[in-house]
């Protein structure tokens, strides 16, 4: 094996003009840049046995909570346990398996039952759906308000860029309402349906007629499953199942939107414009990844249950490294942002949730500073 | 099959089955009670190695045992199998080997037989490291270049070095026939202790019916299976049915004595191509069948420039959007500087720059 580095080939910044919500000048951004690679470079070289053994080792931990769920429902006393069981089973199978291995992370073990494009979820969304509008879409233009559709989701407001309207009175009726029914939602947010509104673009037809056949196939499925086949399986215990089911779907739902609102909406997360991301260099798109970015302190536990998106930040640094790495990389991290005076958001859940229910409530009614259509800078607070 | 065993095969693989595995499958849950269950996807246990070949200082050859899963669909004689190892535990490689074991049934026990190519990851695993006992994952049994079910009075088989696999399996299906037609062997090795199957081939030799066995060494003196040689040894050979396997060298020896007769069947595996670090040579793509100078650009790049219209998404590598099979060839990932020769191998053609002779399959 060869090792000859080289710079990427992306496009390097011409106009020398920086918005001012970067504080590094564009040779800074090159440096910082360069030190992100080195870290995606050393890692990549070091994937191998203990990275293949741990999601293994996470798999067969999934089946388990998955198959003892399914098989306490037929022991009514043990309800409660069964719902857990299948609410944790549901939750490893879409945050630290799923999400992890559809961002190709595991890609490297050449394993088709690990593969980024063999793998589905247990959830509404089809792999082939969420992967475009999240690997590429959101993890490309993270916090580009307009083009990372991620921001609010085209249903809330999320930010201050967005422009207030009436509708955004129901901002924090909208955010229970996601969080209730996240899978749907997630599912839905492939077919664009905020451009449906607005008459761009046909529900079931054209660019949404694949998106939308993938849908009924997997929806389909799922609800066989879940409401239909393992009810049914249980005989006299299928209310208790249906129900059972219906509970580990709604505990996964708000567990994962509460874990993945922590991830770009705190505050002190900065979001770009399109005018400022323009002709943007690599450093630049680290840059943009780090501050658009929060994390989440914990546990063991709570990392491995978020999928360790509790590490948004090294996540969007570093996608498609395996999440196990990300808590050793965060060290790495903090350190280099220290050096060039870069802001880390993280804190602990409750203050990172506080702070996100506090924005959804706040944006609800029209910001009270109205900015100048041509102001560029965001009141999002940076760090200097 | 025993009645319980086909009827738990029959439910694993039933709709209902699906229905309840959705949407992992059936072999997911499986896998992870006995890696020998299996409803759809083939795998085998190591049952036994066997070295048949081991000159000091040359590549070593090993017949390797293979105890398949009850979804192997068995094997027709001259066919291969996609087998893959992970290797240290993490990174599943795949190559493809012949069997060269008699025709085989549903679940029945087959082998493959290799030599330990030195830069060969899967086959040096498994002749030098493997054990008994060691899982491998599988396809079904692959490939046209096979033995008729009405074999001809008289056939000829013409093999060179680890080429002989293929053949060896139709000679021994053949036997197990009782076959009673004519078959003339023509086998090329480097020395008589390079020969794979010396054993058995001289007890054929010494009772096998109708079969009239050339063993020729070129360190011995043996010629070459020029047209002339094989007009000696098989007068009219060009109406003769006639299975070629070997090296490229052998085979682009024999096959122009069969020009315009269509006797002939060939069958030989590429060597990976290995870069000299240029950006040199060409690239092809295979699906759309469009070549063009390989201009060090990165792949997603190239296929552009040739016009054609590749998905793909972030442009930097982390979306995966853009990944395609490469079939042969180096590339350099552009933001490791790792290089790469293996063949049928994913890449993201965005990070992906060939390094001389490249086919991708676009």
């Amino acid at each position: 094996m060869s090792i000859t580095i080289e710079r990427p080939p992306v496009k390097t910044r011409t106009d020398t003009e920086l918005s001012p919500k970067y504080t590094l000048t564009a040779e800074q951004l090159d440096a910082f840049g360069d030190e992100m690679d080195a870290i995606r470079q050393r890692v990549v070289a070091d994937l191998g046995e203990e990275d293949a053994n741990y999601i293994r080792k996470v798999v067969k931990y999934q089946r388990g909570f998955e198959v003892a769920g399914r098989v306490m429902f037929y022991i009514p006393p043990l309800w409660p346990a069964a719902v857990a069981s299948l609410s944790v089973s549901k939750i490893l199978d879409n945050m630290e398996i799923g999400h992890n291995v559809m961002h190709g992370q595991y890609d490297w073990m050449g394993d088709p039952a690990l593969n980024s494009r063999m793998f589905d979820w247990d959830t509404m969304a089809p792999a082939e759906n969420w992967k475009y509008g999240h690997n590429y879409m959101h993890h490309t233009y993270t916090n580009i308000v307009g083009k990372d559709r991620d921001v609010g989701y085209g249903i809330l407001r999320m930010d201050e860029e967005q422009e207030w309207r009436p509708y955004y009175l129901g901002n924090p009726l909208y955010a229970f309402l996601l969080m209730t029914f996240f899978e749907w939602g997630v599912m839905l947010h492939d077919l664009e349906v905020e451009e449906v509104f607005a008459g761009r673009r046909h529900l079931w037809r054209g660019e949404n007629a694949p998106i939308m056949r993938r849908i009924r196939k997997k929806v389909g499925k799922q609800v066989l499953k879940d409401y239909v086949v393992f009810p049914l399986l249980s005989g006299p215990f299928f209310l208790t199942t249906l129900a059972g089911n219906a509970v580990a779907n709604l505990v996964r739902n708000v567990w994962t939107f509460n874990i993945i609102f922590c991830g770009h909406f705190p505050a002190g997360v900065a979001t770009f414009t399109v005018e400022e991301t323009e002709n943007e260099s690599r450093g630049g798109w680290y840059y943009r990844q780090l501050l658009g970015s929060a994390n989440i302190t914990g546990s063991k536990l709570l990392h491995v249950m978020s999928g360790n998106l509790s590490h948004q930040i090294e996540h969007h640094l570093f996608p498609d490294i395996p999440a196990r790495r990300y808590p050793e990389l965060s060290v790495e991290v903090q350190e280099i942002c220290q050096r060039y005076g870069l802001q880390y958001n993280t804190g602990p859940l409750h203050k990172q949730l506080f702070s996100v229910a506090k924005k959804i409530f706040r944006l609800s009614l029209p910001t009270r500073a109205p900015k100048t259509p041509q102001s560029t800078v965001t009141e999002t607070p940076l760090a200097a | 099959m025993s009645i319980v065993a086909d009827a738990t095969t029959r439910v694993l693989r039933s709709r209902f089955a699906a229905a309840l595995a959705t949407p992992h499958g059936v072999d997911r849950y499986l896998e992870l009670v006995n890696p020998m269950w299996a409803a759809n996807e083939v795998r085998a246990r190591i049952v036994d190695i066997t070295r048949e070949v081991d000159v000091p200082g040359h590549p070593p050859v090993a017949t390797i045992t293979l105890q398949p899963t009850s979804t192997w669909r068995g094997h027709r004689a001259g066919q291969h199998v996609q087998l893959g190892v992970e290797v240290d535990g993490a990174r599943r490689t795949t190559r493809v080997f012949t069997i060269s074991s008699p025709e085989s049934k549903a679940g029945d026990r087959f082998t493959i037989t290799m030599r330990a190519n030195p830069e060969g990851v899967v086959s040096r695993y498994l002749v030098e490291r493997a054990e008994v006992g060691t899982m491998v994952h599988l396809s079904q049994a692959q490939g046209e270049f096979v033995l008729p079910d009405h074999v001809p009075d008289h056939i000829v088989f013409v093999s060179g070095g680890s080429g002989i696999t293929p053949v060896m399996s139709m000679l021994r299906s053949l036997q197990r026939r009782t076959h009673r037609g004519r078959i003339t062997f023509l086998h090329y090795a480097q020395s008589p202790e390079h020969q794979i199957f010396a054993e058995e081939l001289e007890e054929i030799r010494r009772s096998g019916y109708g079969i009239d066995l050339h063993l020729v060494y070129p360190e011995q003196g043996g010629r070459n299976f020029s047209a002339l040689e094989l007009e000696r040894i098989v007068p009219g050979f060009r109406d003769v049915p006639t299975w070629l396997c070997g090296p490229a060298g052998l085979v682009d020896a024999v096959r122009p004595a069969f020009e315009g007769s269509d006797s002939l069947h060939v069958e030989y595996f590429k060597p990976p191509v290995v870069s000299n670090g240029s950006a040199e040579g060409d690239v092809t793509f295979t699906r759309s069948g469009s070549t063009a100078a390989n201009s060090g650009a990165t792949l997603l790049e190239q296929a552009e420039a040739a016009g054609l219209t590749p998905q793909f998404g972030c442009r930097m590598g982390i979306c995966f959007s853009c990944t395609a099979t490469k079939k042969e060839g180096t590339v350099r990932n552009v933001l490791t500087g790792e290089t790469s020769s293996l063949p049928d191998e994913d890449i993201r053609i965005c990070v992906s720059s060939p390094e001389g002779d490249c086919a991708v399959d676009l």
